[in-house]
């Protein structure tokens, strides 16, 4: 599909991805949520959201559901960033800059290998 | 905060949790009469007369009996610094207006920031509420509704590439073009 430059090509876009989403039923999809709460803010979260969105779209990766939230209670680790691949646990990370953003992206949702280093530890 | 386009994204998430399923934005650069005004708008569940002078004030509260946080003191400290003001304005039901006025060529004024960055934040991360941004420097103005958009795509993620790569082209772009009209008029600062 090339890149799309008006509405008509986005309901095409539309008409396609349900197509895909038919075939492969409710296979699932991975969730990223990034917290936004006022200190996330003030911490560079919205540069780490923006670094993810770049990174999906230089390498193309289908099927994320990237999420922004408010505050996830969890001052002090901020910017939050939470990572469900397709039946796996959820995994969060903490103090996640634009290249701790960028390895999460490569390493734990493209290759598979959960990070070990800024997990949030419970 | 760093920039006001940080700032709007900190108010716009107040909306959200408001539960709002509009928010606006409004961003207006007038430098004829010296002033940046800043309003956020939303059909949230709004606020009392009490809550609205318990979120201005930083201290009156602790943090575990409300949800807002310090972001709108901040603001409010950042404007009252640059002669400028903020003020509220909602009732229960109703939603919530918030105003933040900045003298424009004031020289602790904070830089605007990166509005495009703030705004694809909003539209792309909270797919379920409707996001309007219009952005005006004196006669030129970029109206962005994403209401079409996300019609369109009727509840499918909006983080597919093709998606987000046409939302930044499209927002950057009425941004830039915005300011470049405006610069041709004679409007001589940096915007950022």
């Amino acid at each position: 599909m090339p890149t799309i430059n008006s509405i008509e090509d986005l309901k095409r876009l539309r008409e396609e991805a349900r197509k895909i989403k038919d075939m492969r039923d409710q296979t699932g999809k991975t969730q990223i949520v990034v917290g936004m709460g006022t200190i996330g803010i003030a911490a560079g979260a919205r540069e780490t959201l923006k670094e993810i969105l770049t990174f999906i779209e230089e390498n193309r990766l289908p099927d994320i559901i990237l999420r922004q939230t408010g505050n996830l209670g969890l001052d002090g680790m901020d910017p939050i960033v939470k990572v469900t691949l397709p039946d796996k646990e959820e995994i969060a990370y903490c103090k996640v800059n634009t290249d701790i953003a960028r390895r999460i992206m490569q390493e734990h949702v493209v290759d598979g290998n959960v990070l070990t280093e800024h997990l949030v530890k419970e | 905060m760093r920039e006001l386009a940080l700032h709007i994204l900190d108010i716009a998430e107040n909306s959200i949790s408001a539960g709002a399923s509009q928010v606006k934005i409004y961003v207006n650069q007038n430098t004829r009469v010296d002033q940046l005004c800043i309003v956020v708008k939303d059909n949230g569940k709004g606020m009392d007369d009490e809550l609205i002078s318990k979120v201005l004030d930083p201290f009156t509260t602790s943090r575990t009996t409300r949800k807002v946080g310090l972001g709108i003191p901040l603001l409010k400290q950042a404007a009252e610094a640059c002669n400028g003001s903020l003020t509220i304005e909602s009732q229960p039901g109703e939603g919530t207006i918030l105003t933040a006025k900045f003298q424009e060529c004031h020289i602790d004024r904070m830089p605007l920031g990166n509005l495009a960055d703030t705004f694809l934040t909003l539209l792309l991360g909270t797919p379920d509420v409707n996001f309007v941004l219009d952005y005006q420097v004196n006669d030129e103005v970029f109206h962005f509704d994403d209401s079409e958009v996300k019609e369109v795509m009727d509840g499918m993620s909006l983080t597919d590439y093709r998606v987000i790569e046409y939302l930044t082209n499209t927002i950057q772009t009425g941004i830039n073009e915005t300011n470049e009209k405006a610069i041709q008029q004679g409007v001589n600062y940096a915007y950022n």
